[in-house]
């Protein structure tokens, strides 16, 4: 049904040597998405890999990344369902499963009953051309976005989920991606369309699965995910990054929010050498989302995350707390804009960038942003860095706990805020696990 | 209650203590033994808090001199943790909110790191969840505190049942409850004067810090001390407070003043 076709050019640059690094992309049989491709390949020409010149990446140097080669998984090792059990999330009922961004069937459980689509795009595209042509590629831009734009030029196959209107899915649906393979890159994709009126819990998970052999090498994550909210529709999505510590991660996420909408997400940074995170939020007329962070880093690594919440017409609601907590000689960036257009009146919006530096040798950068261009709105930002609180040490001391002790439970509780907003029980209760684990070896 | 053959648990001499440079006392002398209730009294500004978070080891306050031995050990060579561990409870005055701990857990980790201090078994949550509840029942406490943040958003109330809760699990030698009264009304007060009498035994020792007499009326104390300027200047029994509620502490200053010129 597909022929096969390559992109014949000289590998002049980073970017094409990536791109060539792909022999050969099936074509697709509709010439959307053939254009699609084309049309992010064209951009490639004309985008540079951003410097710490460019204004959006100034607090953080990608150079690491670009001084590697990685090259597309041309095929996923075989693994059984029991490899990747302890990954499952027992709420969830349904789960895509990629492998080095290669979907995974047998260990993935889709699910097309009563309309709702969980499957991957070569499945359903026949099937769904419609809604999937209407929003694929239509809302992360990728005019200015490197990163994206190299995604949709690698577009093969995506993580989809449409939910029909007003009906309403009670379990929670995974998205999970596996890494497997060291000098890698893996362009992971999902869209996610919730139709008017629906209800819908979705579960972005990245994570690698260490192979016997496996010295920590490094291999690069490039995704790109669309969530789409029609009128009065409601999305919970969570998003957590485990990846290697080694591991580059690169996501851009652009959601649109249909009238009187809701979306609540929480995003979740744990792992990669360097990681940034792109999240775009786009509110109609009385729209409301809640978008919340938390980045937990050491050693040497890097998490960036950039949010902008576009506020483009009246009565939208937006709350976003964004918390760090850095450790070794780590360094998480936040720069979180706000933006209120011209006809956004009555926008009631608050913003909080709160950082806990666990070291001296800590970094953390945070720009919270503001830009109002309506007269009567409620819009309150603020952000603190700050170490432990001593009264809070001296109460848990007083009452016998250890030094290491109340600063390993101050700190976890510092994250449990974010962490407590997961409306999923074992997910929650595995990543206070984890999020345990881990402030103990910070402090 | 004063007994015959009751142990010296505290005993300070000369106590000095600074914050940020400022002297706040200058000479403190009390002797605490087992079985006794102590009352320390005085205006505000007269070093009581200042003493009471000075033994709990607060790193704010400097002791520029004198001595403290705790059940004859030298206190300050006891990190906070350990003074705690080995006996010493500070019930604060203003509980420390703590979002994110949770109140069961951070009481669970505290019962337990004491009890393993003095060789005794461990609960894990769900023994300790029994033994937990049977204490807030002494103390009319809503079990639904234990899912709650560490004082999060709880009264002022709530917050000094916690503290009692607290000394009730960790069953100290020495429990200093500074102005322990103070945010209660007076049903609180009651259920929380009966929760401390019944912690009250032979073996340990309460030290009240108050303004006010009416917590004297539950919890009867065997001494009441009057501070002054950061020293101890009158001592006598549970009378005393009586007469410093009707007459307040003037005529304690005079009497004192009038004392030491004569020396």
């Amino acid at each position: 049904m597909s022929t096969l076709t390559s992109i014949r050019r000289p590998p002049a640059s980073y970017l094409e040597a990536l791109l060539t690094g792909l022999p050969q992309l099936p074509t697709s049989s509709l010439p959307w998405i053939n254009e699609l491709r084309a049309e992010a390949v064209n951009r490639l020409d004309v985008l540079s890999l951003p410097t710490r010149h460019d204004e959006d990446w100034r607090f953080t140097d990608i150079s690491p990344l670009t001084k590697r080669s990685f090259t597309p998984a041309l095929s996923s090792p075989y693994l059984e369902a029991a490899d990747v059990a302890r990954f499952h999330i027992e709420e969830a009922t349904t789960r895509l499963v990629f492998v080095d961004g290669i979907y995974a069937p047998l260990l993935s459980s889709a699910a097309s009953n009563s309309g709702v689509v969980v499957s991957n795009l070569q499945t359903v595209l026949a099937t769904h051309a419609a809604v999937i042509e209407a929003h694929l590629g239509r809302h992360a831009a990728f005019s200015h976005n490197v990163f994206a734009a190299l995604n949709t030029a690698l577009l093969h196959d995506t993580a989809v989920i449409v939910v029909p209107r007003k009906v309403s899915l009670a379990a929670p649906v995974h998205m999970l991606f596996i890494a497997t393979q060291k000098e890698v890159i893996n362009t992971p994709r999902c869209l996610v369309v919730a139709e008017t009126g629906s209800t819908v819990t979705v579960i972005e998970d990245y994570v690698m699965l260490h192979q016997s052999h496996w010295q920590k090498e490094a291999y690069f994550t490039n995704a790109v995910t669309e969530v789409v909210l029609e009128d009065n529709a409601r999305v919970n999505h969570i998003r957590i990054q485990s990846e290697d510590s080694k591991a580059f991660h690169i996501a851009n996420c652009a959601v649109s929010l249909g009238r009187s909408s809701n979306y609540q997400s929480v995003s979740v940074a744990l792992g990669g050498q360097i990681s940034r995170y792109n999240l775009d939020v786009l509110l109609a007329e009385g729209a409301e989302c809640a978008v919340d962070g938390l980045a937990l880093i050491t050693d040497s690594q890097i998490a960036d995350t950039h949010t902008c919440i576009d506020h483009t017409q009246a009565h939208g609601v937006s709350h976003q707390l964004h918390k760090c907590i850095v450790g070794g000689s780590a360094h998480a960036v936040f720069n979180g804009k706000i933006m209120v257009r011209k006809g956004a009146q009555h926008t009631d919006s608050v913003q909080s960038s709160r950082n806990l530096l666990l070291t001296s040798k800590a970094h953390i950068d945070t720009k919270p942003q503001l830009e109002i261009f309506a007269d009567d709105v409620k819009c309150v930002h603020g952000a603190t860095i700050g170490q432990l609180d001593s009264e809070e040490v001296f109460y848990l001391k007083s009452r016998g706990l250890s030094d290491s002790v109340a600063h390993n439970l101050l700190t976890y509780a510092f994250a449990a805020e974010i962490i407590d907003r997961i409306p999923i029980a074992s997910l929650k209760r595995q990543l206070e696990q984890s999020v345990f684990e881990q402030t103990r070896s910070l402090s | 209650m004063i007994y015959q053959d009751s142990k010296t648990l505290l005993e300070v001499h000369g106590l000095c203590a600074t914050v940020n440079g400022i002297e706040i006392l200058k000479g403190l002398d009390i002797t605490v033994k087992s079985g006794e209730v102590h009352a320390i009294m005085g205006p505000n500004g007269s070093g009581k808090s200042t003493f009471a978070k000075v033994l709990a080891g607060h790193t704010a306050y400097e002791v520029t001199g004198g001595s403290v031995l705790f059940e004859g050990k030298n206190l300050f060579e006891l990190a906070p943790e350990e003074r705690a561990r080995a006996g010493l409870f500070l019930a604060f005055q203003y509980p420390i909110e703590i979002p994110g701990v949770a109140n069961s857990e951070f009481l669970r980790l505290s019962y337990n790191t004491v009890q393993a201090q003095h060789g005794r078994e461990e609960l894990d949550p769900l023994e300790f969840d029994d033994f937990v509840r049977e204490k807030m029942n002494l103390l009319d406490m809503n079990h639904d505190f234990l899912g709650r943040s560490v004082n999060e958003g709880f009264s002022g109330g709530e917050k000094k049942r916690n503290e009692i809760l607290q000394m009730a699990l960790l069953a100290p030698r020495l429990a200093i409850l500074d102005e322990t009264d103070s945010g209660l009304d007076i049903d609180a007060l009651k259920i929380v004067s009966q929760g401390v009498n019944q912690l009250a035994n032979k073996d340990n020792a309460i030290v009240l810090v108050t303004h006010y007499q009416r917590l004297l009326n539950h919890i009867v104390p065997d001494f009441v001390h009057v501070m002054e300027a950061g020293r101890i200047i009158k001592t006598a029994g549970k009378e005393l407070a009586l007469e410093l509620e009707t007459r307040g502490y003037d005529w304690v200053s005079a009497e004192h003043q009038a004392a030491m010129a004569t020396v």
